[in-house]
């Protein structure tokens, strides 16, 4: 609770303090910040991008990022530099390995999975449906009523 | 068969799942740097003493433990870093990250050097009360170093092993459970090796 509240009035506290910064001078940079960071999470409020963030470190970060555009890194380049940093968090579009191989594919496979029940349950339900009109065709045996 | 039995499977196999997220911290973020090289740094201490750099601790085994005065939870786990300190011979480096906070510098910026003051200042009389557990502090002042070791909430604490490689990361507190637990046994063990 302490921290949650902590991470609150880090949340909170930055949004004046974020006010009086300028705006960078180079617009192609800061255009490119924006695309960047919004591909990006902030680790603090997790649920913002880099870009909305008013978190301390989000600022930070953004200034890093400008630090390394004007390095002239590409866009993969940047993103690598983070994810060495803080993992595969911070992006927001989480890449495909083996580890996040159920994240990606797993909805297909529950899909595949859900139409395969579906068409057994059909065939067995038309099955069934044969059965009973023969049955009634038919005077009853004694066998047991199938399940 | 008993069909009613499937989705009373299927409720409680999602009651389980949401059971473990709902116990899993969503800020322990696995970090990538375990197992990896310390990054390399050298800032000025705490003490004014020569700059301190990871690679002067090469062939031991110490711990890095990122703080503030301004940090509540640092308060929490600083009692165990002192009593550790008394007890144990591991090092502990402190990186006091971010001294300096925006509030600080309401009435207009301060220059670095006056912000290094202010920090040590700050932080010295910080010790002297809680107790220092420190062999020495750094003064992460804009908190560069701390984007390369991947710090996003303080506390933070590694354990770096003698070829300079951080083996364990943990972020927040450290707890009397952790320590014994989790810090102690990795310790021995790389001493050990």
């Amino acid at each position: 609770m302490k921290r949650l509240l902590l991470m609150l009035a880090v949340c909170m506290g930055t949004v004046w303090a974020g006010e009086a910064q300028p705006l960078a001078e180079d617009p192609q940079v800061e255009a490119r910040l924006v695309a960047i960071a919004e591909e990006l999470r902030c680790l603090v409020c997790q649920n913002e991008s880099l870009a909305s963030s008013h978190a301390e470190l989000a600022e930070d970060l953004r200034r890093e990022v400008r630090k390394l555009i004007r390095q002239d890194m590409t866009d993969a380049q940047i993103k690598t530099y983070l994810v060495e940093r803080y993992g595969d968090f911070v992006l927001y579009r989480p890449p495909v390995k083996p580890l996040t191989w159920p994240l990606w594919f797993g909805p297909f496979l529950l899909l595949a999975l859900a139409v395969w029940s579906l068409w057994r349950y059909l065939r067995l339900r038309k099955a069934m449906l044969q059965q009973q009109t023969s049955d009634a065709n038919h005077p009853p045996d004694n066998s047991p009523p199938k399940d | 068969m008993k069909k009613f039995l499937i989705p009373l499977a299927l409720f409680l196999a999602l009651v389980v799942f949401l059971a473990v997220g709902l116990k899993r911290d969503p800020r322990e973020i696995p970090s990538p740097l375990v197992g990896k090289p310390a990054p390399a740094f050298s800032l000025p201490t705490l003490s004014g003493d020569k700059p301190f750099s990871p690679a002067d601790y090469k062939g031991r085994v110490w711990i890095f433990n990122v703080w503030a005065t301004w940090c509540v939870a640092c308060r929490e786990e600083h009692p165990l870093l002192v009593e550790f300190s008394k007890t144990q011979s591991i090092p502990i480096v402190g990186l006091s990250y971010k001294e300096i906070q925006a509030a600080d510098q309401a009435n207009g910026p301060l220059s670095d050097n006056a912000k290094l003051a202010l920090a040590r200042e700050r932080s010295q009389r910080f010790l002297q009360r809680q107790g220092d557990p420190y062999k020495l502090s750094v003064m992460d002042l804009d908190g560069r170093v701390g984007i390369d070791y991947g710090v996003y909430g303080v506390p933070e604490t590694y354990v770096i092993d003698k070829a300079g490689v951080i083996r364990y990361k943990l972020v927040g507190p450290v707890t009397p459970q952790l320590l014994q637990e989790k810090l102690l046994p990795l310790i021995r063990e790389l001493e050990a090796s």
